[in-house]
């Protein structure tokens, strides 16, 4: 009210008023920022008890001694030896090599499976079907999936990866094979397959936003310039949705190095994983060591998505 | 692009599509058809008959694992989550169209949630609640109080777990809210508060009756990924388990079709789920529309 008041006025009469209205202000954009805390303090305040609290004593009690019963509040960095004990022999790997190497080997073949589908399908869906309506019923039969159980997701592959399961029944039926093939369930590949099919979204969703955002003439030019469809996929299409696949690339790979659930699941609890370890040293109340364990894995994690992030930064600069 | 005939590249990737969604929907199908074996059939096919035979034995209870007490653990949790989610990403959202110290850190905080492998999380606020206990059992030996002695955990359904959940499902309703608010006109709230509406009613009969479609969007998000929450409950829950974990555990023990049964309701119910949340979103929107143009 005071702003319009004196804005009408003659401007001799409104220099000395000047001062009044700037309080004015402030005492409303203070106002306007005590509002912003208080509304962004419930966020906040369960960020802070159920995330970097949680953090902080992870790091803190991953220092602490531990015994059959408790965990004594002493500091040691034994728990750190613990994890990397044999590893510095070069006879060979330790245990825990093996895992990060085993567990890099899924996240490394998982990211190449989902980058090729998720793109491909984003791709389709973007640029190649028309109408907008198709384009989000088409969009929604790809997320929801996603919304329903993992567990039983990947349950649901036993009928069809199993020894009697329809795979091997058909290809023996079609006479491809003479006996089941026994390695399609709980192996690798069934592991892999599983992370595939439950992660591919984290992919698509992305991809398919930057996509969205890129403007349709650029395309259109490309194609007056003489571009082939190729050369603008590789020239116009992938550079401009690299923000996206650098998001879904960080999903994939985060979800895949901490996960115990998919592996144990699909791999029969037979196949060891980052995040299985540290379930397991959990369980056993080895709580020092599993936070330990957990430290570590949160430093790879966090240098993977630093290096992705760089690498996409890098191409940018050359 | 839209004027051109179609390339053969079209029909190639419309072919990819189609697999790509026949290898999403496939396996869960299966486990559907097989969930009604006949009571002698096992957990491959051929099927040995059809019946409801595995539903009647999941309705009388999976032997030791009690499923609906889980089930319902789960269903309450998820419309707790639900509620929180929505009003708290809400607000954030709205404290974030204005500016205030600390936004980039909250901002950060948030995605680091979302992307901080969750067995981490998890194992963090285990961690957290057992240091806990440990302080009041501490408490209760130095002082002696009555109320502090019967004290058994302060782990639970309505503390850790839902903590754990919130941290997985607070990122996706933020980063929705922020798309939300990028769209959203601030002429509307404008032309509000000129008429005279205060800060409150603006939000009640303007801002929320427009953005009413995309929270339930955040509503679905809430549920169905606390529902279907596992990795970060696993550690951060007392004696009694959600639904995903007991299925986590029956994975291993049940060797009989009754675990599709279970597959078959949990993905039913999720998909009810979803098609009213989206009945919901479309209705808004629609009655949005139409009162729109009456007023207009």
């Amino acid at each position: 009210m005071t702003d319009t008041a004196l804005s009408a006025m003659p401007a001799a009469v409104n220099v000395p008023a000047a001062p009044a209205s700037t309080t004015s202000l402030t005492a409303k954009t203070r106002r306007r920022r005590a509002l912003a805390y208080l509304q962004a303090a419930p966020m906040a305040l369960v960020f802070a008890v159920f995330f970097l609290v949680p953090l902080l004593l992870t790091l803190i009690v991953s220092f602490w001694e531990y015994n059959e019963y408790e965990i004594i509040p002493s500091f040691t960095v034994q728990n750190y030896f613990d994890v990397f004990e044999g590893c510095f022999s070069p006879a060979e790997a330790c245990t825990t090599v093996r895992t990060y190497v085993s567990t890099l080997k899924f996240c490394v073949l998982t990211w190449a499976c989902t980058l090729v589908i998720g793109f491909t399908v984003a791709y389709f869906v973007a640029f190649h079907v028309r109408s907008r309506t198709m384009q989000m019923a088409l969009f929604l039969v790809c997320t929801i999936p996603f919304w329903t159980s993992n567990v039983i997701r990947m349950i649901s592959w036993i009928p069809l990866l199993g020894r009697n399961g329809l795979v091997n029944y058909t290809l023996m039926g079609l006479g491809l094979i003479k006996a089941p093939i026994e390695g399609l369930l709980y192996s690798d590949f069934s592991v892999v397959l599983a992370f595939v099919h439950l992660n591919t979204v984290f992919m698509i969703v992305p991809i398919f936003n930057s996509m969205a955002r890129i403007d349709r003439s650029l395309i259109e030019a490309a194609y007056d310039a003489g571009a082939t469809g190729w050369q603008t996929l590789w020239n116009v299409v992938v550079p401009l949705a690299k923000p996206g696949i650098a998001i879904g690339s960080i999903f994939v790979v985060t979800l895949v190095m901490g996960d115990f659930v998919t592996v144990g699941v699909m791999g029969g609890q037979q196949i060891a994983s980052v995040g299985k370890v540290i379930q397991v040293q959990m369980s056993a109340l080895q709580l020092p060591a599993a936070a330990a364990n957990a430290v570590i894995l949160l430093g790879a994690v966090m240098l993977m998505i630093v290096a992705m992030t760089r690498l996409i930064d890098l191409r940018k600069e050359l | 692009m839209s004027d051109r005939p179609r390339s053969p590249a079209f029909y190639l990737l419309a072919a990819f599509f189609c697999l790509f969604v026949a290898f999403l929907y496939g396996p869960t199908l299966t486990i559907l058809v097989l969930s009604f074996q006949g009571p002698q059939g096992g957990l491959t096919f051929p099927m040995n008959g059809v019946s409801t035979h595995w539903f009647g034995k999941l309705w009388a209870g999976l032997g030791i694992v009690d499923i609906w007490g889980a089930l319902w653990r789960s269903l309450r949790l998820g419309v707790v989550v639900m509620g929180l989610t929505v009003g708290i990403a809400f607000f954030a959202g709205l404290a974030f169209r204005k500016r205030f110290r600390g936004e980039g850190a909250l901002f950060t905080v948030a995605v680091a949630s979302l992307i901080v492998p969750s067995i981490v999380v998890s194992l963090g606020i285990g961690l957290e609640f057992r240091l806990l206990d440990d302080a009041v059992n501490w408490a209760a030996a130095a002082t002696g109080w009555g109320w502090l002695q019967e004290h058994g955990t302060l782990m639970g359904l309505y503390t850790s777990a839902l903590g754990a959940h919130l941290t997985w499902t607070l990122p996706f309703g933020l980063l929705i809210m922020f798309a939300v608010f990028n769209r959203f006109d601030p002429a509307y709230e404008e032309a509000a508060r000129d008429l005279g509406a205060t800060g409150p009613q603006t939000l009640r009969y303007v801002v929320v009756p427009i953005l009413g479609p995309s929270l339930v969007g955040v509503a679905l998000f809430g549920f169905t990924l606390s529902f279907d929450e596992l990795a970060r409950t696993s550690q951060a829950i007392g004696g009694r388990n959600t639904l995903p974990l007991e299925l986590q555990g029956l994975t291993t023990t049940v060797t009989t079709p009754e675990i599709y049964a279970l597959g078959t309701l949990t993905t039913g119910m999720s998909l009810a789920v979803i098609a009213t949340a989206l009945g919901a979103s479309l209705y808004l929107q629609r009655r949005r529309a139409r009162t729109g143009l009456r007023l207009g």
